[in-house]
């Protein structure tokens, strides 16, 4: 017989006062907070300190000189430069190629449903084993891409050996790696577009190029915000493609911020240093994210006619 | 059973019958190799055990990490004597040296308790022994109590065993009297030229006896072997892995140095002289005329297969490459052939700087007694000899070792020149980097520049000096200019 709760009486067992409950639901986000929290703090801690593993009786505190270092240091300005262009140009190229194909893909059929398929391989391959492979077909004795470089008169084109053209390799192994992210959100977007207004612009014989720019394109603003925010946050702190092909090299050519913060820390032990590098790194992937995250809030909102 | 033979290995156990004389015994008493290796071993046990209390950790267990390295293979494959004569149990981690250095770095700074030795380079512990990771191993070593009285610490090479020991002051001498022994040397390597002699036969050059010829020579080979060889294998990566083998030895053959020591114990950059400006000149020249068309990629990995496949006409690195591409699969498996190199003409002999491949003790092991025990079993004269007769475990560290006949015929045969070469250039092997705690920073500067200078992004003279400027100023950053 089914026992029946009198309306007013609490159940047995463990009760949890109304006023504890939200703080006991929100313990684990406040777990996995204190969880993040504490790595960053630490770091901005060492960041104020001269800290080197290697001379640790020199351990002391020395405010902002770690970061003051960086105004007087070309290397620190380079990594600036090197860290803005990769991301900037990775994130430009993969927008424009992923858009295309995501618009050549749009149509719903079986062979573009297995092509998307095929396309999302690459973002399946792990960055540093993508760099490894194309490190072999780039390599000047025997590599692929240099025989094909050879047969359009590219001899001895020297891929990721040569400041010249070491950026401009490993461009090409983040496109083809990330392209397939950018392009399988977009290709989501365009597919979830109301079809209302592209019937209208059909039916009054709109040109292509025009339904484009003042359909498509505004429409799909959130989208493209959304992917360029996730691949600007990314780029901007690449590590595993650069450092299998080049270690930062030629020379002080591809030195971002990750290469140079990661051989501070394992290969020269400066703590201070690479933590100051990493905060530096944070600030500006912080600023960017809010930039897209208003911009992408404000496009919202329009969309749903509060602006 | 076996009586004779085991009165044979006792009298060689004791000395008083060498190798030769021992292997001849055992043949003429009809015992197969299975049969006497077994019984040696089991009497090696025996002999060990007999002056020193083994036993005296049975039951404990020790941990290490360890680099994926033929001298690692070694002693796995020799464990078992270890655990049979200590009673003593020995887990361990491999990990490719990728990221080996990487994961000693992670534990160590982490105090972590999971390793109690592992494997080293004496570089890092130039960083490891000042931030108190490491256990300086005099105390053992000097113990009497601890330590097998036929341990036999002299037997050491001098130069390696001193290039591991660092009183920690920057700019201090290696081995001086009050260093510290941050490391054991395993297996030591020194650089000086592999060689591919069936293409010297072919274009009719001979080997070059220093830079200059060097330089010409690779060059020719560039030209006139074909299919694409290139004349010279050497490191380009943006390491200070470029810059230590080859390069450094070369370097110091003209009584050049990294740095400067004044007599207040103060550093600075001591590789913007002219001499050392006309040393990277040949040395950029040469990698520009006859170095692998993407030399900055360059490790060790790539130089050694090149030379191994038949790549590249020689190389100018670790004597142990050339000795591993003269075996195995390698295409030039059998081609190969070595040389001792001094760069300089005027040079009466190799100074090669070398890597030595060592043994530390954790300071946060739980039980460094227990630990101790590992590792001077691992560093000690049966395990050489068995790494070195039946393994792959060149070069070895002992004197004893070199002097071993079946371990010298053994190389005499299947690498014909090699132990010439080591006795022609050990005299001169040694760390000649200076000690002290910016050594990666300052390398991999080195190395970073060395490929501006290469790419021509800058010239030789400017690109030196802008990089003692630098140096100089990490150095008083550092509070060591």
């Amino acid at each position: 017989m089914a026992s029946v709760t009198q309306p007013g009486t609490a159940p047995r067992g463990f009760r949890i006062s109304k006023r504890v409950l939200p703080y006991v639901l929100s313990l684990p986000a406040l777990l996995v907070c204190i969880g993040i929290l504490i790595p960053f703090f630490s770091a901005v801690l060492y960041s104020f300190q001269r800290y080197r593993l290697s001379q640790p009786w020199a351990r002391q505190f020395n405010w902002g000189e770690n970061y003051l270092n960086f105004f007087t240091d070309p290397g620190f300005w380079n990594t600036l430069r090197v860290s803005l262009l990769y991301a900037g140009t990775t994130v430009i190229l993969e927008l424009l190629l992923g858009l295309g194909i995501a618009l050549l893909l749009q149509r719903r059929s079986t062979v573009n449903n297995f092509i998307s398929i095929m396309l999302l391989l690459p973002l399946m391959t792990a960055p540093a084993l993508a760099a490894l492979m194309w490190k072999l077909m780039t390599n000047p004795g025997f590599g692929i891409l240099s025989y094909f470089a050879s047969l359009i008169g590219l001899e001895n084109f020297r891929w990721a050996s040569s400041p010249d053209t070491a950026l401009l390799t490993v461009v090409l192994v983040d496109i083809w790696v990330y392209t397939p992210f950018i392009m399988i959100l977009l290709l989501a977007g365009l597919r979830s577009l109301p079809t209302q207004p592209f019937e209208a612009a059909a039916l009054d014989g709109v040109p292509r190029t025009f339904v484009f720019f003042r359909i498509t394109l505004p429409m799909l603003t959130p989208y493209i915000l959304t992917a360029t925010l996730f691949r600007l946050l990314d780029s901007i702190q690449q590590f595993d493609i650069i450092y299998a092909m080049t270690q930062g090299g030629p020379g002080d050519t591809l030195t971002v911020f990750q290469v140079e913060a990661y051989l501070n820390f394992f290969q020269s032990t400066n703590v201070g240093r690479s933590a100051a590098l990493l905060i530096i790194l944070w600030a500006i992937t912080y600023t960017l994210s809010n930039v897209f995250i208003k911009n992408w809030l404000r496009l919202r909102e329009r969309a749903r006619g509060e602006a | 059973m076996y009586e004779k033979e085991k009165d044979l290995i006792g009298a060689f156990l004791r000395g008083e019958v060498d190798r030769r004389g021992l292997l001849k015994g055992l043949g003429a008493a009809g015992l197969t190799a299975g049969t006497a290796g077994t019984l040696l071993n089991m009497m090696s046990t025996e002999a060990l055990a007999a002056d020193f209390d083994w036993k005296a950790h049975s039951g404990k267990s020790v941990k290490l990490l360890l680099n994926k390295h033929p001298y690692a293979d070694a002693m796995i494959a020799n464990l078992q004597a270890f655990k049979d004569l200590t009673g003593m149990e020995v887990t361990y981690d491999v990990f490719p040296e990728d990221v080996y250095f990487d994961k000693v770095t992670a534990a160590l700074s982490s105090s972590s308790t999971e390793y109690d030795a592992f494997m080293t380079g004496a570089y890092m512990t130039w960083t490891y022994g000042p931030a108190g990771w490491i256990t300086d191993l005099n105390e053992w070593i000097k113990d009497a109590s601890k330590t097998n009285p036929q341990y036999g610490w002299d037997d050491f090479l001098p130069g390696v065993k001193a290039s591991c020991a660092w009183n920690g002051q920057p700019g201090g001498a290696l081995g001086s009297e009050d260093a510290k022994q941050w490391c054991i040397p395993w297996g030591y390597e020194q650089n000086n030229l592999s060689y591919n002699k069936e293409m010297f036969d072919k274009v009719g050059v001979g080997v070059p006896k220093n830079l200059d010829e060097l330089l010409t020579t690779a060059a020719k080979l560039t030209k006139d072997v074909g299919g694409g060889v290139y004349g010279i294998g050497v490191r380009g990566s943006r390491s200070w892995a470029t810059i230590h083998p080859g390069f450094l030895s070369g370097y110091a053959n003209f009584g050049q140095k990294d740095l400067n020591v004044s007599a207040e114990g103060k550093l600075s950059a001591a590789m913007n002289t002219p001499e050392s400006k006309a040393f990277h000149a040949k040395w950029v020249q040469m990698i520009q005329e006859s170095g692998p068309k993407d030399w900055s990629t360059y490790t060790w990995y790539q130089v050694g297969t090149d030379l191994g496949a038949g790549a590249s006409a020689m190389i100018y690195d670790a004597d142990i490459l050339g000795y591993f591409m003269n075996g195995g699969d390698n295409k030039m498996a059998g081609k190969l052939a070595y040389a001792p190199f001094a760069a300089n003409p005027a040079a009466s002999a190799p100074t090669p700087n070398i890597w030595i491949w060592s043994l530390s003790m954790s300071n946060f092991s739980k039980d460094k007694d227990a630990t101790w025990y590992f590792l001077q079993w691992a560093s000690g004269l049966e395990h050489a000899i068995f790494g070195a007769t039946k393994m792959d475990f060149v070069n070895p560290v002992r004197a004893s070792v070199w002097k071993d006949e079946i371990f010298r015929e053994r190389l005499k045969k299947s690498y014909p020149g090699y132990v010439e070469m080591h006795d022609v250039s050990a005299p001169g092997a040694k760390i000649h980097f200076t000690a002290q705690p910016l050594f990666f920073d300052l390398t991999t500067e080195w190395a970073a520049t060395l490929q501006k200078m290469v790419t021509k992004e800058v010239p030789v003279d400017e690109g030196l000096d802008k990089l003692a400027e630098s140096i100089n100023r990490q150095l008083a950053e550092a509070g060591l200019g």
